[in-house]
């Protein structure tokens, strides 16, 4: 009873290279979360309390005796269902790197979620069946991934044990997305891998199955590739709050840094007012820096006794403000969106309503070609004109994230409607 | 009144969780009208009462923090809180299980093994609408549970205070929607992206002091249920059961009927991390009865208004 176990030697190094954000897509039943709990368990991710958990709990569904899925699938309805409804979260580090991987639901109802997940993702993963191929909701994935910006596709082409590892099967499935890809607006690259979640084929080691392949295994891609993005874009800075701490004549423009870098001394423009100030203090964490680089959540002080407030922007380069915006829309709610209707709008900190000036088109998930409609329903991705009753300072997607998206929120029920991503700001 | 500072040997990767917490305690706190900070004495609440008085320096915390108080708690994480909340300055509320049961509000079970865990609930609810919250900071991470893992960084309750899983907001990007009625409420958890070990470096980059408990200790235990119990309290040992003085630590602090300690030596910041970043069982797993009751337990606790 007394026995104490050895103190085990620190073994804290964190990777150098930046910590990987990964989502899964795919149609339902492609493997996702199978293979999410595969790369956990061959990872050794698993602690030993949760697999006893997943292999009572397979036992108790029917599941066989470990069902991997069931590491990530943790709603009650999900197990019952055998589904992934929502999101779930995962995070293991290799010697390598570390990963986020939001796993995410298949079903066309529960998209807004895939759309949660992938958001914030660098890398997709997109599972396709080899016995099936691609199906209509593996191509909304991958143009749902594409417009958010991922910076690559790792196709996963699952199941190949029962398509007796044939090479003819991979190749037929990989040049049918890698062609989808190559055609959506905002094309990325696609990388291919022949695996089984299931019995761990090309997940952490390249399998001896598939000798015709020549490529890395999955982890191994995952551990090496770059998804630094491209040259960093202006310095801005959307309040988030004022600071004035009571009896003291401090006052900071609380905020995320975001593109850039920011210094003291630094000539600033609040927007929309136009007005032009100096950076003379810049603090993180409670703490003076002589400057700020992006991501990091600071407090800025400036020269002159600035009128600016929540929702203002501070930017190093001028940016006009403007009223109108144009972009793509993944719609995520069952009342259709239509010209004329109005939402709640948020963009950086600036809330304000919005009302739909036009519904460009709609985009064909097959011919990829847009269509004419005058209404948007749930789960489709279409193109709309916004115009807005405040003004926001915005870029197109493609050139900040952060300056070029904003959330549409439904007046009646407060939820979340709509995510855009702007082409066009003007 | 700071015990706020950050220290330069912070990686990268923690200093960029610490700006994405800071972010969303600001966010959460300037659009929400009347939000608070659940604040337990543990270790993960700790950090985040750490990173909001951060978040808001050199103003003071723009809200008041409240402890959901079980009545049966580890004295040295109730004289902690007192002095953590005492240091940073901020208000406390304390809200009371057993007021709740004094005023026929839950009925508390009998028992040897009876735990005060579910009964929360009842008693956070009913603070959030008598002081009219509607947000609530908590520490709560994704990587604790895997109905946890599902939670939204802004999770919407509805005037019940229940959590709807199937029918979640969307939540695209960091675009937080903070939006509701009246009467409805936000959780927010600015840590969902930490993991125990995560927790812990920051912990020691940034000397975040916590309750003597966490580290190795001799206690009176009872095993019961795989979990080493403290005897004392609303700890009871039944006829046949036999105690023992152990070397334990905490790698949670909860409900002391349910909380179990683990055998551990280590002493300090830098051996707790190495045991944790050695740990073959989960924090929750190895620690909390309630979880493992059946399950779905912590989903099932989450739609009723825990956390």
């Amino acid at each position: 009873m007394t026995s104490l176990p050895s103190l085990p030697t620190l073994r804290i190094a964190r990777p150098s290279v930046a910590t990987l954000r990964v989502a899964t897509a795919g149609s339902v039943d492609d493997g996702k979360s199978t293979l999410i709990g595969r790369l956990l368990h061959d990872t050794k991710t698993v602690f030993e309390d949760q697999l006893a958990a997943v292999e009572k709990a397979s036992r108790r569904y029917g599941d066989g005796e470990r069902n991997l899925a069931l590491l990530t699938d943790g709603l009650r309805a999900e197990r019952e269902q055998g589904i992934t409804i929502d999101v779930a979260h995962r995070y293991f580090a290799t010697p390598r790197r570390s990963f986020i991987v939001a796993d995410t639901p298949g079903h066309s109802q529960y998209t807004r979620n895939m759309v949660t997940g992938a958001s914030t993702a660098d890398v997709a993963i997109v599972l396709v069946d080899a016995r099936h191929g691609v199906l209509e909701q593996t191509r909304r994935h991958a143009f749902i991934a594409s417009l958010l910006g991922v910076k690559a596709i790792a196709l996963a082409v699952n199941k190949m044990d029962l398509v007796d590892w044939d090479e003819g099967e991979f190749d037929s499935v990989a040049k049918d997305l890698a062609a989808y890809v190559e055609a959506l607006p905002t094309p990325v690259p696609v990388f291919a891998f022949p695996i089984s979640a299931l019995h761990g084929d090309n997940v952490v080691a390249v399998s001896q199955h598939s000798p015709w392949y020549e490529g890395p295994a999955l982890l191994d891609w995952m551990e090496t590739f770059d998804a630094s993005g491209p040259a960093e874009s202006a310095a801005r800075l959307d309040v988030q709050r004022v600071i004035r701490p009571q009896g003291s004549d401090f006052r900071g423009f609380a905020g995320r840094l975001v593109g850039g870098r920011l210094a003291v001394g630094d000539s600033i423009t609040v927007m929309p007012s136009g007005q032009r100030s100096v950076v003379t203090g810049i603090q993180r964490f409670g703490r003076e820096l002589a400057s700020a680089t992006a991501g990091q959540a600071i407090t800025v002080s400036l020269a002159d006794n600035i009128d600016a407030a929540r929702g203002d922007v501070l930017v190093a380069a001028d940016s006009p403000a403007t009223e109108s915006v144009s972009g793509h829309v993944c719609w995520m709610i069952d009342q259709p969106l239509r010209e004329g209707s109005r939402y709640w709008f948020k963009h950086g900190t600036r809330v304000g309503r919005a009302v739909v000036s036009a519904v460009e088109y709609r985009h064909d998930l097959h011919t990829l070609e847009p269509v004419a409609a005058d209404q948007i329903a749930l789960n489709d991705l279409a193109m709309v004109r916004l115009s807005l009753s405040e003004p926001i300072v915005a870029t197109s997607y493609e050139v900040s994230r952060e300056g070029g998206r904003l959330i549409l929120v439904d007046e009646a029920t407060n939820t979340t409607a709509g995510a855009v991503m702007i082409t066009e700001a003007a | 009144m700071r015990v706020a500072r950050v220290n330069a040997t912070a990686s990268p990767h923690l200093e960029s969780l610490a700006d994405e917490a800071v972010t969303i305690i600001r966010e959460v706190a300037t659009e929400c009208e009347n939000p608070v900070l659940l604040f337990s004495g543990g270790k993960d609440s700790a950090v985040l009462l750490h990173l909001a008085v951060l978040a808001f320096a050199p103003a003071r915390l723009p809200f008041p923090v409240m402890h959901v108080d079980t009545g049966h708690n580890f004295v040295e994480v109730i004289d902690y809180r007192d002095e953590f909340v005492r240091k940073v300055g901020a208000r406390l509320i304390v809200a009371s299980v057993q007021a709740s049961i004094d005023a026929g509000r839950v009925v508390e079970d009998t028992g040897p093994r009876a735990s005060r865990n579910r009964l929360q609930s009842v008693t956070l609810l009913d603070a959030i609408a008598e002081h009219g919250f509607d947000a609530v900071f908590g520490g709560g991470r994704r990587d604790e549970d895997k109905a946890r893992a599902k939670e939204r960084i802004l999770s919407f309750r509805d005037r019940q205070g229940r959590w709807d899983p199937r029918n979640q907001r969307p939540e695209p990007w960091d675009v937080l929607n903070a939006r509701i009625r009246k009467g409805e409420q936000l959780r927010a958890f600015p840590l969902s992206n930490w993991t125990e070990l995560d927790v812990w470096q920051f912990i020691d980059a940034e000397q975040i002091p916590l309750p003597s408990i966490y580290y190795s200790h001799r206690r009176e235990v009872i095993a019961r249920d795989g979990m080493l119990l403290a005897v004392g309290g609303p700890v009871v040992l039944e006829p046949g059961e036999q105690s023992s003085v152990e070397t334990v630590r905490y790698r949670t602090v909860g409900d002391a009927s349910c909380t179990g300690a683990v055998r551990s030596a280590a002493a300090t910041v830098d051996e707790v991390i190495a045991e944790v970043a050695a740990a073959r069982i989960t924090e929750r797993g190895a620690t909390r009865a309630d979880d493992t009751f059946s399950e779905s337990a912590m989903e099932d606790r989450k739609r009723e208004g825990y956390f």
